[in-house]
């Protein structure tokens, strides 16, 4: 409430007015407050139509016109609850969605549970801002996935914002629906480009890049390769000779530990575009079976490898410059 | 942003085939009757348009082109015309509404289209009520009604098994039903029409007319239809004295009687004494603005005038079933009115005609002078002629009276009395010839009597000084066994008796007594339920004098109040007795005892680190119970002896 306050007036009175206060934890019950109900064009025509009926029944003194009238009026007055019933009380929940590039789609999953004992038929779940949207049952008692494929074109921390649910069963005279926001995001690593690595440093310590001359690794011989080698690194002239498959060993770790350095990357001047060739340059390392480290103006991720280490590179990446959102 | 489709927008939704069928099975349920009233060629032509959209529907070919369409209601509307020489008034006007159905149906791409045409469908059953409103139509037009209905969502749940469509529908029909009772019932009546009713409706009606003509009256007897029905309080008069009498004709050309233009009464003299009936008649609507009841009423019902030769005249015509009350004396004897004008036109007489008949009349005047005497040797007359009575007399030519009297000696009731009062006028003694029915069966079901067309009949009246307007009637004269037994045991054998008066169908019609007293409630209850039966209905609940806001305000409140029912209902359906969910409420409900109330939006993790946080005693149990529960109510498959250890915890879990 005292949070309330300090937004804007235009966003108080929206949250008044749809009933919650964005973004909304854990799971979200569509209670009656937060189902509107309209009739939709179908549903004037329909009205039309019956005040013809109604005329033509007086005019004509139709005791049965009256009673046809008066059923089809009943079953609009009926059906405008079932439109209601088929939408209030849904139960919203999010899952996780995993990260993903620019230019990819963000997989958010939501998850609907009907709640009742009857089935939910022809629930339109859309993502308001994107459009994405799909169409499904929500059996009685049932947890239904709803996959939501949302196009992204910035790195971040991407919320799922606000998503309508619609229905109109089961005569389409009415239209009942909701907005939820549920608190769920899509991490949105920055969209990769991809140049040659930068060569290997010396050491780790020294922080220096040093020009390495092709011949200077350390070869230290052969062991036998595992599934887990680089390709890189494979005897390839051994293999051809003899047809077994070895791993070329080198001395200490110079050969595997690269610096992916914000200050090093090749001819760019904006920051996006630094950090795309830098996604690049990390996704291309752990390809390699390098040992890497990012070193980010403001934060130096050490050197390492593996998909917890190429995560933690990329969300680095992808958070660069923004403000750290509560999770 | 992009523009996308908006999959529950009729607009943007293809119609399958399986909507297409539904929408055509409707289509044909409310369109068959009409199709059987309507010319061949147009079934014909609806049948066509609705099998070429299945067989577009079947093999996805495309759409016929907007200038066929226009061709074909062109072509469509050219035939209406010339079978109707006119596009507007009932029949015309819904033969086209169904062969517009037909061709939109085949511009029809969206479920837009396909909703209008189910709103179509719903308008064509209404349709089918200018014809009949019996309990089988009903019946009919419900089953139409759930058709649709199930296509309508069909629409707005594809892939849904057609069962569940038609239970959905019988839900709304069922939740909509008590709505629908309370509008009946409360909604203002207004008395219409509104606006003129189309020259043709009730044209298909048979019934009297204001003219007689040697013939025509047997055509009418053949129908079986029913021309009104009379309860009586107490016993009903026997069936020679059921004279019901309708137009009252005075004037003569030589071969029709005309009605003439009637007179009203200004007050209603009282009859001749006689056993007196008190009933009531629900008179089918028959287009005319006569009504009927036995000879001699006493007074006039509200809403109706007498006129000076005792017809009783609604004010309107009556184009719908209409119920009144009467009291009528059995004498024999109408109104009286010896006016001399009366007289003078009761005497009138074509003398080009018939001669052999006025010389016969004349003979009886130079022999007796007594207007009894005179009217005694007619009666004699009649019986000793030897006259046969028939459904289907032989046609008649130029003097009509003379050749049934003295050379074809075989007529119908019509012939009898056309040729009695005529041989009366001859004789210088007012007469005139009286229509209605004779007769009527009671119903052993219900008691009530019914009226049929085959109950026509027509008698003369003849002014006897001192006496009045003596009723004569001529056929029971020659044939006695027709107001005694009835028409059907009256004629030959061969003639064509309405079937279901034939004497052989005794078990038939004893059937038929049962159906008639169902569809006698249904008329008076149902059909009839008019602005006066309103009025008293609501007086019987304590409302009198309600106008149309007491009324309105009376239908809004129980329909908000039913309406605040199905949401009760609504809401009730959806509570689970789930008993997880309710032992996690319950485990809430003691922490909050405790101040540590759950917030709306804290999920189980949430909410069992903040609790164990502020109550570190109890965090293990807390901490078990939110595990228990989330796996209950997120994992798979949860067991039912997990369910049981859950409620034991909760039941165990004790705040210090």
């Amino acid at each position: 409430m005292t949070a309330g306050r300090t937004q804007p007036l235009p966003a108080r009175i929206a949250d008044w007015f749809y009933g919650f206060k964005p973004p909304e934890r854990g799971v979200i019950h569509l209670g009656h407050r937060r189902v509107y109900i309209v009739p939709s064009r179908l549903g004037w025509i329909y009205a039309t139509s019956l005040l013809v009926m109604l005329i033509g029944s007086i005019n004509f003194a139709l005791s049965l016109g009256f009673a046809l009238t008066f059923m089809l009026a009943g079953m609009g007055l009926a059906c405008m609850v079932h439109t209601f019933r088929n939408l209030a009380r849904l139960t919203v929940s999010t899952g996780r969605s995993d990260p993903v590039f620019v230019g990819e789609s963000a997989r958010f999953r939501l998850y609907l549970e009907s709640g009742v004992r009857f089935d939910r038929h022809s629930i339109l779940v859309r993502h308001v801002e994107s459009g994405a949207q799909l169409v499904i049952l929500v059996p009685a008692g049932n947890l239904t996935e709803v996959p939501l494929a949302i196009p992204v074109d910035t790195r971040g921390l991407l919320p799922l914002g606000r998503v309508m649910l619609e229905t109109r069963f089961p005569l389409g005279l009415f239209r009942a629906w909701s907005y939820v926001e549920p608190d769920s995001q899509c991490l949105v690593y920055p969209r990769p480009e991809f140049l040659p690595l930068p060569p290997s440093s010396g050491s780790a310590s020294d922080g220096q890049f040093q020009t390495l001359a092709p011949g200077n690794d350390d070869y230290a011989g052969l062991r036998s390769h595992q599934p887990s080698d680089s390709p890189r690194h494979v005897a390839w002239k051994t293999l051809a000779r003899s047809g077994e498959m070895y791993t070329k060993q080198f001395t200490g770790d110079s050969a595997a530990r690269l610096w992916l350095e914000w200050s090093r990357v090749p001819g760019s001047d904006s920051v996006e575009q630094r950090l795309s060739r830098l996604t690049g340059w990390v996704l291309a390392a752990e390809q390699a079976g390098l040992h890497y480290g990012l070193r980010l103006p403001g934060r130096e991720i050490a050197p390492g490898s593996g998909d917890t280490h190429r995560a933690a590179c990329l969300e680095a990446l992808a958070m660069h410059g923004r403000p750290l959102a509560a999770t | 942003m992009r523009a996308l489709g908006h999959p529950l927008i009729p607009e943007q939704r293809p119609i399958s085939l399986a909507d297409i069928v539904g929408l055509l099975v409707s289509l044909v349920l409310v369109t068959a009757p009409h199709a059987l009233r309507a010319p061949w060629w147009l079934g014909v032509l609806t049948a066509l348009l609705f099998a070429w959209r299945l067989r577009i529907a079947m093999n996805g070919a495309g759409l016929p082109s907007r200038w066929m369409l226009l061709a074909i209601t062109a072509l469509g509307m050219f035939g209406v015309w010339l079978e109707f020489r006119t596009l507007f008034g009932r029949s015309p006007g819904i033969i086209l509404l169904m062969l517009f159905a037909g061709l939109k149906l085949l511009e029809s791409r969206t479920h837009r289209d396909a909703s209008v045409i189910a709103f179509l469908c719903y308008f064509l059953v209404i349709t089918n009520f200018l014809y009949t409103q019996t309990i089988p139509t009903a019946l009919l037009m419900c089953l139409a009604v759930l058709a649709i209905t199930a296509t309508l969502v069909g629409f707005n749940a594809p892939h849904r098994a057609l069962r569940d469509n038609l239970r959905t529908a019988g839900l709304l029909f069922a939740h909509a039903a008590p709505a629908a009772l309370v509008l009946f019932l409360l909604f203002p009546r207004v008395q219409g029409p509104l606006w003129g009713v189309p020259q043709d409706s009730l044209s298909g009606v048979t019934g009297l007319s204001e003219s007689m003509a040697p013939g025509n009256l047997a055509q009418v007897a053949l129908s079986d239809s029913i021309a009104f029905r009379a309860e009586f309080q107490g016993d009903p008069p026997p069936q020679r004295l059921r004279y019901w009498r309708g137009p009252v004709l005075w004037d003569f050309d030589g071969r029709t009687w005309n009605m003439g233009f009637p007179e009203i009464a200004e007050r209603i003299d009282n009859p001749a004494p006689g056993p007196r009936f008190d009933y009531s008649v629900v008179l089918e609507a028959h287009n005319r603005n006569w009504m009927f009841a036995l000879e001699t009423p006493v007074s006039a019902p509200a809403g109706a005038r007498m006129t000076l030769d005792g017809q009783l005249l609604a004010r309107n015509t009556v184009r719908a079933r209409i119920r009144y009350d009467l009291s009528s004396v059995a004498s024999g004897i109408a109104m009286p009115d010896a006016r001399e004008s009366s007289l003078a036109r009761a005497l009138r007489l074509p003398r080009s005609v018939n001669p052999k008949a006025i010389e016969l009349a004349e003979g009886w005047r130079r022999d007796l002078r007594d207007d009894s005497a005179v009217l005694a040797r007619a009666i004699e007359f009649m019986r000793g002629q030897r006259l046969t009575y028939t459904l289907e007399p032989p046609l008649l030519g130029r003097d009509t009276v003379d050749e049934f009297l003295f050379t074809t000696k075989a007529g119908f009731c019509e012939h009898f009395s056309s040729a009695f009062t005529f041989l009366m006028r001859a004789a210088g003694i007012p007469a005139r010839v009286v229509t209605g029915y004779q007769g009527g069966e009671p119903n052993p079901v219900d008691r009530i009597i019914t009226v049929r067309q085959s109950d026509a009949h027509a008698w003369s009246e003849v002014h006897i000084a001192g006496r009045g307007w003596v009723r004569v009637d001529p056929t029971a004269l020659a044939v006695p066994g027709r107001v005694e037994q009835g028409l059907a045991r009256s004629v030959p054998n061969t003639d064509p008796v309405p079937y279901l008066m034939r004497p052989q169908l005794e078990w038939l019609r004893s059937l038929r007594y049962e159906w008639e007293a169902v569809s006698h409630k249904w008329n008076l209850w149902v059909l009839g339920y008019n602005p006066d039966r309103q009025r008293d209905l609501l007086a019987f609940v304590g409302m009198k004098d309600a106008d149309w806001r007491t009324l309105t305000a009376a239908l809004f409140t129980l329909l908000g109040l039913l309406t605040l029912g199905l949401l009760a209902w609504a809401v009730r359906r959806m509570v689970l007795p789930d008993p997880v969910k309710r032992a996690w409420d319950a485990f809430c409900m003691k922490l909050a005892t405790r101040g540590v109330a759950r917030q709306d939006n804290e999920g189980p993790l949430d909410y069992s680190a903040r609790v164990s946080a502020s109550l570190p005693g109890q965090a293990g149990a807390v901490s078990r119970i939110a595990a228990l529960y989330i796996q209950l109510r997120y994992g798979r498959d949860p067991k039912p002896e997990q369910v049981a250890e859950l409620r034991r915890l909760v039941r165990e879990f004790r705040l210090q």
